[in-house]
């Protein structure tokens, strides 16, 4: 694998959207070429040169790339966005979109990052060492086919809007949430390692949500049904179980109506 | 006005049965003129081993006004991604399955397509559907008001009332600028304002005690007692549901009896639309299968009905009528989200996006059944291809459309590709049937008939000496062999398109946006006081909007207008 | 002597009562007397017609002071700034007419910048649920002639929209409801008991901030499934007999406003009262409509829509169009300073933003086109007042159910002032001069 390391030396005045900054759009590419990859300052367009220094060529193809990214990354947009393969590290803290709609790969955030990161994911990896803003792994507007597959974790807390419209793949968080969990979701796991406040599981047709620490306020739509013992990572603990949200239309699987399943430790 | 000389094209025009011969198309002042009359200025257009037709007219489509928008505003992620930017002549564009206006215009004019009509005007919209067809750049356009589930129409046809409800047609038409008299789900959709419907032409319309039948009857008889340009233009009751091509040929029998009558050459006196979501047999989704030939009997028998196809692209796209109780059922199905507007004395209107997979055995059939309509058609010039934009697929699939149907080869594949291709097979007659459209039936389907069908066969539709200059050369040449992907290839990027004579697009680039007019029907009619009572009565009591509000469409709002004339005086 | 016009257009609220009569003089310059319309409406119609009008552009001096300045002046300064942005934001547009919508898109386009509108601050969160998962909705004349169950949820249209209960929503005797307010039940759902809670057959008094719990438990009641004791505050009987209430009428309408699109859940607390709209026409028929504010918010959503695709929070930056509230939306573009020139038309974020946003709009260059004089114009560098549309000018405006109806002229504006539309016309040619495009 080889590595590409982009350092900003210039930052924007305003923000700056870096689609171009992915693997997929590095590969077959010199230092020089990747240089000259476009980057957006509003309605202005520039190259990724002009902001950062660039250094490594890329591997052949995406898988055989890795981005390290170093600096002042807090004003740029859409890092690793449609990634498919290959890997990249950003070392501080980045905007809006990072990971957005990738379907593989794995991006490393050792900072935090803004909203909308892993919009519409398919697959591959994320992982926050930070905290996430709003709509971490949630569909675009108006879109009800939001993430579906691959892997998110976050080492601190992350906003609202965790997992909606989620058909798949898998969220953790260590630290706490904001409002609303997986609303709308029809598949997929969440687990939330603290606190969570309230709104969970709304309008949710099928899917788990898996919560340690407490939860301010339950939707009335979750139905306790008793108390069950289940294994997370390894470790097995008791959690009570609720089905929901009983207000939503069901599905069915082999004659037998679908819930979604919320289990809070006890 | 420049002056032009198309020459040596392979010419397909119906209306002077030309059919593929080597011809110079002369053009001046916007209109066609004897190739002999034009003068050495003129800007020679080589089309050696091209195809030259007239600009193709679309009968059907809902391109602009409330539910179109609503369509636009809710589905973000149908132009995620794909978005076209401004260019020297053109503005930002996106939109897959409902473009923006100014994209609506640019593809139309791509595809040679050059009048189009929007398919259903809620009158108390009507302001809105005009501010959308201004920003409609190029093409012109006219839309058709819906009267069918209309309180004046089921009020004056529950006492066989006539004349008044052909005066209460001409004012609703003048008032909203208007182009024809559409229904949509007769009666069904004012039983929807109680969250029912009319399944079949006998089902009676709650309260207002008249059937879909007499609604139906009713209008055809005030349509050609005024003797408008097109006839009526129904969309039956009971669309979508298996089984559904008996209530079809019930509506159809409806036009037994009745001869047109007006002076724009029209000989039909009912145009039922997107005939493939009412062609239908089985009785449930299990053995749901075509009935496309029992239709066709039906429809190439009776010289005085006209049909468009509705053809299905399998394509993810937004279905949106004003069957109000249909999206209602679709959304219940598929469950994606359901945007609905009942409109008060008139109509409603529904909007639920829909994917037609190919995996799904339904959408192959349904795919099938849309191909065999038009190759079942013994007149193409009672038959023209429409997708019911953006029903059975966006209109930007034309060209693919036209592959099919003149390509056995491009449909066996499709069949081949469909995840249960037996299942389609079995139910549909599709596999077995070798016709392969000719640019000839092409030209009528889409050109020379939809033009009579209107009633403007003397403005559009041909390449007669007189005629509005719509003119377009496809770089496509059908001397020689060709692969069915150059057909969509060709009739997708026109090589020259004219628009009133103003050539509009050049290797499929739009290079000039025209001066798109707004085409509509203004019918005089004898003074009709109690009409003229019965309207001010229903504003003061039951409308929402002044009567004086609702009959305001100023200059600003339709800026190019075009009346045809009629007169119902007599 | 005088003259009355009649069928006269409301600029005001979303209600847009168009049968207003207005008494001119009869040289058509001075306005007399308003007929029909609420206090609120009036006091508009009256208010355009001080004295003590700002007719000219004013230029802010460095040391603060206003400078008068030509209509040229404001357009060159206009176009400059918008020339020279990289991020300019174009935000107001509910209080004017189409037209001048129409126009300032092209601007817009042309300078690469954002396009908002007040929906930022009122009825964004509903276009968000409305893509979400739709909504079935009607016009305001379904309402008079047929509905029997009319719910207020988060809204007081005793205040905010005065005429809406009598012309269509609980008085006026339609064609299925000739009782008038005896053939219907009102249903308020407020933490507050406003005045329009005071008139309700029932009162849902829901605990702030609760209404998307509140909501799910109609819908949990609809599918006759387990209930805690006690949601939102509300006991669970009392939410089974409201959710009976509805399911048993003929044909019901929710109608909501700000204290449900702007309290906690936002687009939420809309995506599930849609959802229990949709719920209900399984048994009923029901609709769904929110009250909203400005007299043509609706009309910059549509006109936005079939231009560029989306309602509000458009980003042209790129020369073409997104949409991603959050981030393309007005008050996230200032509050985090991606913005660098602010153009104000037809309203107010100087009163109406959070006041990190304010700061950020008196840090940049900033325009602000307004008939008034608004704490907006203050923070801005340029303010040019314009013609009252709606009253000195007509145009296209939309009602809330997306009725359009052309306003009416009433009065002549004082001599050479521009309406907003000619006066941004001027601008989208001096920016193509500008961008060599003409
Ligand atoms: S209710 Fe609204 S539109 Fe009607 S008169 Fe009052 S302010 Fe004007
Ligand atoms: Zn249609």
């Amino acid at each position: 694998m080889e590595t590409v390391t982009i350092t900003m030396k210039n930052p924007p005045a305003l923000y700056l959207e870096a689609d171009n900054i992915c693997p997929d759009k590095f590969a077959g590419k010199t230092a020089l070429q990747i240089a000259d990859l476009h980057v957006f300052e509003g309605n202005t367009t520039s190259t990724i040169g002009k902001y950062f220094d660039v250094s490594g060529n890329a591997g052949a193809s995406a898988a055989d790339t890795k981005i390290v990214v170093k600096g002042d990354v807090k004003k740029v947009k859409y890092i690793g966005m449609k990634m498919s393969a290959g890997e990249i590290g950003v070392e501080g803290s980045t905007d809006l979109y990072a990971g957005a709609w990738m379907t593989g790969g794995k991006l490393t955030v050792k900072g935090n990052v803004e909203a909308f990161a892993a919009t519409g994911m398919k697959g591959g990896e994320l992982v926050i060492e930070g905290n996430a803003g709003n709509y971490l792994g949630a569909a675009y507007r108006g879109d009800w086919r939001g993430m579906s597959g691959g892997k998110i974790l976050v080492k601190g807390n992350a906003g609202s809007d965790v997992g909606m419209y989620m058909l798949g793949g898998e969220i953790t968080i260590n630290g706490n949430v904001d409002v609303h969990v997986m609303t709308h979701a029809e598949g997929g796991k969440v687990i939330i390692k603290g606190n969570a406040k309230s709104k969970l599981g709304g309008q949710l047709v099928d899917g788990t949500i898996i919560v340690y620490g407490t939860i301010d306020v339950m939707m009335p739509g979750y139905k306790p049904i008793g108390t069950v013992e289940l294994e997370v990572d390894g470790a097995k603990s008791k959690f009570a179980h609720f089905i929901g949200d009983t207000g939503e239309r069901k599905k069915k699987r082999k004659g037998q109506i679908v819930y979604g399943n919320l289990y809070k430790k006890v | 006005m420049s002056e032009y000389i198309i020459k040596n094209g392979h010419v397909f025009d119906p209306t002077q049965g030309i059919k593929g011969d080597k011809a110079d198309i002369a053009i001046k002042d916007g209109k066609i003129i004897k190739d002999s009359e034009v003068s050495s200025k003129a800007k020679v257009i080589d089309a050696k081993g091209k195809t030259v037709m007239a600009g193709a007219i679309e009968i059907h489509a809902h391109i602009a006004g409330p539910k179109v928008n609503l369509g636009r505003i809710y589905r973000p992620e149908d132009k995620l991604f794909t978005y076209q930017s401004t260019t020297a002549n053109t503005r930002m564009a996106g939109g897959f399955s409902i473009p923006t206006t100014f994209k609506t215009g640019y593809e139309y004019a791509k595809m040679g397509y050059t009048t189009a009509m929007e398919a259903a005007m809620p009158p108390l919209f009507s302001r809105h559907v005009h501010e959308e067809m201004r920003d409609t750049p190029i093409i012109d356009e006219g839309a058709y008001p819906v009267f069918g589930n209309n309180w004046f129409v089921m009020e004056y046809l529950k006492n066989k009332e006539i004349e008044n409800t052909a005066a209460y047609c001409a004012w609703l038409l003048r008032a909203t600028k208007g182009f024809a008299i559409k229904l949509v789900n007769p009666g069904g959709t004012e039983a929807w304002g109680w969250g029912l419907n009319c399944l079949s032409v006998d089902d009676p319309v709650p309260y207002f005690d008249i059937t879909p039948a007499e609604i139906i009857k009713g209008l055809i008889e005030a349509n050609e007692y005024l003797g408008l340009p097109h006839s009526i233009h129904i969309h039956p009751n009971n669309l979508g549901n298996p089984g559904n091509y008996t209530t079809t040929l019930d509506t159809l029998k409806l036009s037994a009896g009745y001869k047109a009558k007006n002076k724009f050459g029209r000989e039909q006196v009912m145009h039922l639309t997107h005939t493939q979501f009412h062609s239908y047999g089985g009785d449930t989704w299990a053995n749901f299968e075509s009935k496309a030939k029992e239709i066709m009997d039906f429809v190439n028998k009776a010289k005085n009905v006209t049909i468009d196809t509705g053809n299905v692209t399998l394509d993810e796209t937004t279905t949106m009528t004003a069957d109000g109780p249909f999206e209602h059922h679709l959304t219940e199905l598929n469950h994606l989200k359901w945007a609905n507007v009942d409109v008060e004395l008139e109509t409603a209107a529904g909007i639920v996006p829909y994917i037609y997979s190919p995996s799904i055995s339904v959408c192959g059939i349904q795919w099938a059944i849309g191909l065999e309509l038009a190759l079942m058609a013994k007149d193409p010039m009672r038959c023209f291809i429409t997708t019911d934009h953006p029903n059975a697929g966006p209109f930007t699939r034309y060209p693919r459309v036209i592959k099919w149907l003149m390509s056995n080869k491009a449909r066996q594949d499709q069949i081949k590709a469909f995840k249960n291709s037996d299942k389609v097979v079995s139910a549909t007659n599709i596999a077995g049937m070798d016709r392969e459209l000719s640019l000839y039936d092409i030209a009528q389907m889409t050109r020379a008939g939809p033009a009579k069908s209107l009633g403007i066969p003397s403005m559009f539709g041909g390449l007669k000496p007189g005629m509005d200059a719509d003119v377009v050369v496809y770089d496509f040449n059908p001397d020689k062999p060709s692969a069915p992907d150059q057909i969509e290839a060709a009739f997708s990027r026109a090589a020259h398109v004219f628009k009133s004579g103003i050539e509009v697009v050049t290797n499929g680039e739009v290079v000039n946006n025209g001066h798109k007019r707004t085409l509509w029907v203004n019918a005089k009619t004898k003074e009709n006081p109690q009409v003229m009572r019965d309207v001010q009565e229903k504003f003061i009591k039951y409308y929402s909007v002044t009567q004086a509000n609702y009959e305001a469409l100023g200059h600003h709002i339709v800026p190019n207008p075009y009346a045809i004339e009629v007169d119902a005086t007599q | 002597m005088t003259k009355t016009m009649t069928d006269v257009v409301c600029p005001f609220c979303g209600t847009l009562c168009d049968d207003l009569e207005v008494v001119v003089s009869d040289d058509g310059k001075q306005l007399k007397e308003v007929y029909n319309a609420c206090v609120i409406g009036t006091e508009k119609f009256l208010h355009s017609q001080t004295k003590d009008r700002i007719t000219r552009p004013r230029l802010k001096q460095p040391d603060g002071s206003w400078k008068e300045v030509s209509y040229d002046e404001a357009v060159e300064y206009t176009a400059q700034m918008l020339a020279n942005a990289k991020k300019p934001l174009m935000y107001g547009w509910s209080s004017t007419n189409c037209e001048a919508q129409s126009v300032g898109h092209e601007i817009a386009e042309m300078a690469g910048a954002c396009v908002d509108n007040t929906a930022a601050v009122c009825h964004g969160p509903t276009v968000i649920a409305l893509q979400d998962i739709g909504l079935p909705s009607c016009t305001l004349g379904e309402i008079k002639n047929r509905a029997d169950r009319i719910l207020f949820w988060g809204c007081n249209p005793a205040h905010a929209h005065p005429r809406h209960m009598s012309r269509y929503s609980i008085y006026p005797r339609g064609f299925f409801t000739g009782k008038g307010q005896k053939s219907r039940k009102m249903i308020v759902v407020d933490p507050r008991v406003t005045d329009t809670a005071k008139l309700a057959d029932v009162h849902l008094q829901v605990e702030q901030g609760r209404d998307y719990e509140l909501l799910n438990a109609f819908r949990v009641a609809l599918n006759n499934e387990w209930l805690p004791d006690v949601v939102a505050g509300i006991p669970a009987a009392k939410i089974r007999e409201a959710a009976d209430l509805c399911k048993n009428g003929r044909f019901g309408i929710i109608f909501f406003g700000m204290g449900v699109t702007q309290t906690l859940s936002k687009n939420h607390n809309i995506d599930e009262a849609i959802a229990l709209t949709k719920h209900l026409n399984e048994f009923t028929k029901f609709s769904i409509m929110p009250m909203r504010g400005h007299y043509n918010v609706t009309g910059s959503g549509e006109v936005l829509g079939w231009q560029f695709g989306f309602p509000y929070s458009v980003d042209l930056t790129r020369g073409f169009a997104r949409y991603n509230p959050g981030d393309t939306s007005s008050i996230d573009l200032l509050a985090r300073g991606e913005v660098d020139a602010m153009f104000t038309i037809a309203s107010d974020p100087g009163a109406h933003f959070p006041i990190s946003c304010v700061k950020h709009i008196a840090k940049i260059p900033s325009v602000c086109i307004d008939p008034h004089q608004t704490p907006t114009s203050g923070v801005s560098k340029l303010h040019v007042p314009v013609a009252f549309v709606g009253v000195e000018v007509g145009g296209n405006a939309y009602r809330m159910d997306n009725v359009p109806i052309d306003m009416r002229k009433v009065v002549d504006p004082p001599a050479g002032m521009l309406t907003d539309e000619e006066f941004l016309t001027k601008v989208r040619d001096r920016l193509k001069q500008l961008k060599g495009k003409a």
